[in-house]
């Protein structure tokens, strides 16, 4: 395939930017907060594999694959958390998890 | 032909990314993620990733987003209306920083000529294989344990008193 490294880069970086204007702004609410770290955890790893393919390495496809490992131990566990938060007070709003004695 | 497929699956990629970001209720956000992720996919099957594509499809359009779904849906949250909506002056700091990373990559861009790509190379699973064994063993390893305690602590926080 011909699309130069640098294009590949330009997608990565704006859907990185989408992720973190995604947790930037939706800060009050905890599970679309955790989708901007799946955006920009996906943002990385198409940068991983780009490099990977430019450079004709295994290891960047590697890498990806260790981070998709990483985000499901991740994503389990703040969504057990959430579970849990949401049965003591009620809500997902950040604003209420002020205190750290339920 | 395959660079007019990247250009489409970016576009594809982009736009429903921001459909997500923005949308108003988070069940609608987890499907148009769900599409892009399955684009993201394809894009690295163009990559020479296919092992990579696969996984994406299985464990993050398959297992995350339905996980994501799943608590959403089970969590019985009170009505759409009534949850937060970022406004504006929520929007202004996020615009902010992304278009400090946009501005970047155009002076980055800008500020060099790109040189002629030597065009990717799909890299076989029997290499990708050997060095993730070979060489990785240990981090193999590692990712193994971490899932174990993940899923120990999963369970620890999801036990009812």
């Amino acid at each position: 395939m011909s699309v130069p490294l640098s294009h590949v880069l330009i997608v990565a970086s704006l859907m990185f930017a989408m992720g973190l204007g995604c947790v930037v702004a939706w800060r009050a609410n905890v599970i679309m907060m955790l989708i901007g770290i799946e955006i920009m955890l996906n943002a990385v790893m198409l940068t991983f594999v780009g490099g990977s393919a430019h450079w004709q390495i295994a290891d960047g496809q590697l890498f990806s694959l260790m981070l998709m490992a990483l985000t499901s131990a991740e994503v389990s566990l703040a969504l057990a958390m959430v579970v849990y938060l949401h049965r003591r007070k009620n809500t997902v709003n950040t604003d209420r998890f002020d205190s750290m004695k339920g | 032909m395959e660079a007019t497929l990247f250009y489409i699956l970016a576009a594809v990629l982009l736009t429903g990314t921001l459909l997500a970001i923005t949308a108003r209720q988070a069940v609608r956000s987890i499907v148009y993620l769900v599409a892009s992720f399955l684009a993201l996919a394809l894009m690295f099957y163009l990559l020479g990733a296919p092992l990579i594509a696969a996984f994406e499809v299985i464990i993050y359009a398959g297992a995350i987003m339905v996980l994501f779904l799943f608590v959403i849906m089970m969590l019985e949250l009170e009505s759409p209306e009534k949850l937060p909506k970022p406004h504006l002056k929520n929007w202004l700091p996020a615009l902010l920083l992304a278009g400090a990373v946009v501005g970047s990559l155009v002076v980055l861009l800008c500020s060099r000529l790109q040189a002629v790509p030597p065009g990717f190379v799909q890299i076989p699973v029997r290499q990708f294989a050997f060095t993730l064994f070979k060489q990785y063993g240990v981090a193999v390893e590692v990712v193994s344990m971490q899932l174990l305690f993940a899923l120990v602590g999963a369970l620890y926080l999801g036990r009812r008193k």
